[in-house]
């Protein structure tokens, strides 16, 4: 087993995409995730990489455009104004069908908001956020050394569907430190062929086009048609969840990301009381583990969703349960982490209504 | 007697119909730069950038790898690949005044001021053609167009905006000329302009551009030869031509 390395998150991240062969980082300086610029700026020179720091979010995001059309792994990182800059250039690439890696280190909003960690840019990240019918493949990490595997899995996931993927990280991931065991370095040689469509220049073949436009409507609806074929592979191969201590439950809860985390220590302190709680943590937001959670409603009593939002996530689970059991909400938000006593307090206080 | 062969359509020109209207210079400039790319030997080895705008169908009629670029965010596109490829490659963004001088003024200054090794043929008609007719960043001061009705009020509305008087003073710029489409002595010296922004390319001395003055006869609402008169009279006052910065030297 490889060494352990005690890093900061949005670092950790940074390395994990080096060593799985991004050699190009375009990205613009926002709290809570400028130390992974900082580190891109220091480490690309030397593996023979190229960092850039972009004039703004929106310079950036189509300068990743620019590179993904060469074939070439790229990626950037930003936190929730500055993804929301980006947004018109993440519609683009997901029209042009272009893979591509995002990690957003979500922080309170809306507006200028906070720099703390939040929850509430879920509806973005999953429900397409810029224009058009198009989706992101979205994985949220809960513990840093699940975040550098899923900068492994983007990378692949967003090459294999040539669909863009977005880490859904917060402020809580970004900037605290734990030890991770970070992936080999990938031999570039190795990493997926785009011949068949890149932008590289003719050589001997014929031209490539790569653009995110038709002025045919019927042949636009084609084009969609084909992305929604996408989408249901992706549905199908790729959902991800982790169901801890759901076996026996007699409650669930529902959360991702760091909220995920720390609905582990509550399902524990549930358990010491005797208290027969389960957590079911979506990996993959989009796609949403519905059947799980559809599944699980069968079990319980109630399916409480908790979110650093105002309850945004809670959608889903209400579509997947549907009237099936009760589905109580907790959440803060702007910024503010609940604590495992309050989110206690809370699912106690639900099952004493039941 | 054997036929021979004096004109052609250059290699990197496709065989698909422009879509552009009778009179309109983007046939003029999109020829000059084929002929360039020819002469130079690049087009195998080129990818360009559309625009959106009028030539939001240029990577249709160039016979090279290309793309279409969000609403003035070409040079950045351009950044993207040329950063992504390498000094082997050569790439060009094509774009009109509102895309390169109202929206994409950002990137516009930003790419010239990083000396980025990519190559910008920048059309001037001082209007909105795709949209129909709007003003432009470039429109003149009295210039009636379909968002100044009653001509363009620079108290309002400010003043045309002088893209190579505001980037001739970057570092990051090798290359900087303003030409005329409008008469044939204008074309002849916008090819030559078009080589030294490619060369300027290639040598990997910086960024380059070349502004052309071009019209609009559809939404000036003049007849294609009107629209060079009034061009001539009022356009080239406004934006004088001649070379703004030049480290390239002498191009055969």
């Amino acid at each position: 087993m490889a060494e352990k390395t005690m890093m900061k998150g949005t670092e950790a991240m940074g390395e994990a995409a080096i060593r799985c062969g991004a050699r190009l980082y375009f990205g613009y300086p926002i709290t809570p995730q400028s130390e992974l610029p900082e580190y891109m700026s220091r480490r690309l020179p030397q593996v023979d990489g190229n960092f850039l720091q972009a004039e703004s979010e929106v310079a950036a995001v189509n300068m990743i455009y620019g590179a993904a059309c060469t074939g070439t792994r790229v990626f950037t990182s930003t936190s929730s104004p500055g993804f929301s800059l980006m947004m018109e250039g993440v519609s683009y690439i997901a029209g042009a069908e272009l893979p591509a890696v995002f990690i957003n280190v979500v922080r309170g909003g809306p507006g200028l908001g906070d720099i703390q960690p939040a929850q509430s840019d879920y509806f973005q990240a999953t429900k397409g956020g810029g224009h058009g019918d198009y989706h992101l493949i979205v994985l949220s990490p809960s513990t840093l050394q699940e975040a550098v595997e899923h900068i492994e899995l983007a990378f692949d996931l967003s090459d294999k569907y040539r669909t863009p993927a977005l880490i859904l990280a917060d402020g809580m991931l970004g900037q605290m430190m734990e030890p991770v065991e970070l992936p080999e370095f990938k031999d570039l040689e190795s990493l997926p062929k785009h011949d068949s469509w890149s932008l590289t220049g003719m050589g001997n073949r014929e031209k490539h086009i790569v653009t995110s436009f038709d002025i045919n409507a019927d042949v636009l609806e084609q084009m969609n048609i084909r992305f929604q074929k996408t989408y249901r592979e992706i549905e199908r191969n790729e959902t991800r969840c982790e169901e801890f201590m759901m076996d026996d439950a007699q409650y669930a809860v529902v959360a991702y990301g760091t909220m995920g985390r720390i609905m582990k220590t509550v399902v524990k302190m549930a358990r010491d009381e005797g208290i027969k709680l389960g957590l079911i943590r979506p990996i993959t937001v989009w796609p949403f583990p519905y059947d799980t959670i559809s599944d699980a409603a069968e079990k319980v009593e109630f399916m409480m969703t908790v979110e650093m939002s105002v309850g945004q996530m809670w959608e889903d689970v209400r579509l997947a349960v549907g009237k099936k059991i009760p589905t109580p909400f907790y959440g803060r938000t702007g910024g503010v982490v609940p604590t495992p006593v309050e989110i206690f307090e809370a699912l106690k206080k639900q099952m004493e209504v039941k | 007697m054997q036929a021979k062969v004096i004109l052609k359509r250059p290699e990197s020109l496709t065989d698909k119909e422009f879509t552009y209207c009778p009179g309109c210079l983007h046939g003029v400039a999109h020829r000059l730069v084929a002929e360039v790319l020819d002469e130079l030997n690049l087009r195998r080895k080129t990818i360009m950038v559309a625009p959106v705008g009028c030539s939001v169908f240029a990577y249709e009629f160039f016979n090279v790898d290309g793309t279409v670029a969000p609403h003035g965010r070409a040079t950045a596109v351009a950044t993207g690949i040329k950063r992504a490829m390498g000094p082997e490659k050569t790439v060009f963004t094509y774009q009109g005044d509102g895309d390169l001088a109202a929206i994409g003024t950002a990137e516009t200054i930003h790419t010239a001021n990083r000396g980025e090794k990519v190559t910008t043929i920048f059309i001037n008609n001082a209007i909105y053609g795709m949209t129909g007719g709007q003003m432009a960043p470039t429109t003149l001061e009295g210039m009636k167009t379909t968002t100044s009705p009653y001509g363009r009020n620079v108290d309002d509305a400010g003043y045309p905006i002088h893209v190579c008087e505001l980037l001739q003073n970057l570092k990051g710029v090798a290359y900087l000329e303003r030409v005329s489409l409008l008469d044939p002595r204008g074309i002849v010296n916008a090819k030559k302009a078009l080589k030294k922004a490619f060369t300027a390319q290639e040598k990997g001395l910086g960024y380059s551009l070349v502004e052309m003055i071009s019209t609009c006869p559809t939404n000036w609402g003049l007849s294609p030869v009107e629209s060079l008169k009034w061009a001539k009279d009022k356009m080239l006052p406004e934006f004088p031509l001649g070379v703004f910065v030049d480290r390239v030297g002498d191009v055969k």
